[in-house]
């Protein structure tokens, strides 16, 4: 796979919602605390996040996934030891 | 996903992962900077700065299936992973007309919900016989 060149800064949308309003000329700067929002049987909340994936960089989104099983890990960091 | 940047994610992979599992683990390794993921997913902890341990089964329309959440010194349990996979694809391939009881392994007997299984089930599923 041929690898994409990467810069430092490489913004990602972070969590997806309708509760996270687009910037416009009356809220410059809207509200984007993140709720927790995730439960069993209602809609996984979407996300965009940047990615290391098959030796290259790019951003990748949750919903990019529908159609397919997705089981999402987290875990608290690269090198911890469980 | 963890708060790594992806700078560490290849980093991790090149000099660990790979000598673990053949060619490196095969799926994205996804940076959750700052934790706004893991907050929506409730799994942020910001007294520390990192996501804990949090396993996320999503179908194919979106939906949370399952959900576990675990304090970091504990390790998952794949197989168990692929148990639920199994029984959530068997329940979706049903139209929910099969359920599995618990413990439930491909091959095993399922249970047909409805009026005529109300305290029944004693009848078509032993716990201790199988």
């Amino acid at each position: 796979m041929s690898k994409k060149a990467d810069g430092c800064v490489q913004p990602a949308g972070g969590p997806i919602s309708s509760a996270t309003a687009d910037a416009s000329p009356e809220t410059p700067f809207p509200e984007r605390k993140p709720i927790m929002m995730a439960r069993v049987g209602h809609q996984a909340p979407d996300f965009e996040a940047s990615a290391y994936v098959n030796g290259g960089f790019e951003n990748i989104k949750l919903s990019d996934y529908k159609g397919q099983w997705v089981t999402l890990c987290f875990y608290p960091g690269d090198f911890t030891f469980v | 996903m963890s708060t790594d940047s992806r700078f560490t994610h290849l980093i991790w992979q090149e000099e660990e992962l790979s000598k673990m599992v053949d060619g490196g683990v095969p799926f994205p390794m996804l940076s959750d900077a700052g934790g706004a993921i893991g907050s929506v997913y409730g799994v942020y902890d910001e007294e520390s700065g990192v996501d804990i341990r949090g396993r996320f089964l999503i179908a194919p329309d979106g939906v949370i299936q399952a959900m576990e959440v675990m304090t970091p010194p504990v390790g998952r349990n794949f197989s168990e992973l692929v148990r639920q996979v199994q029984a959530f694809q068997l329940v979706r391939e049903t139209k929910g007309a099969e359920a599995t009881p618990a413990g439930w392994t491909p091959g095993k007997p399922t249970l047909k919900p409805g009026p005529d299984l109300v305290g029944k089930v004693w009848k078509v599923w032993q716990p201790e016989k199988e």
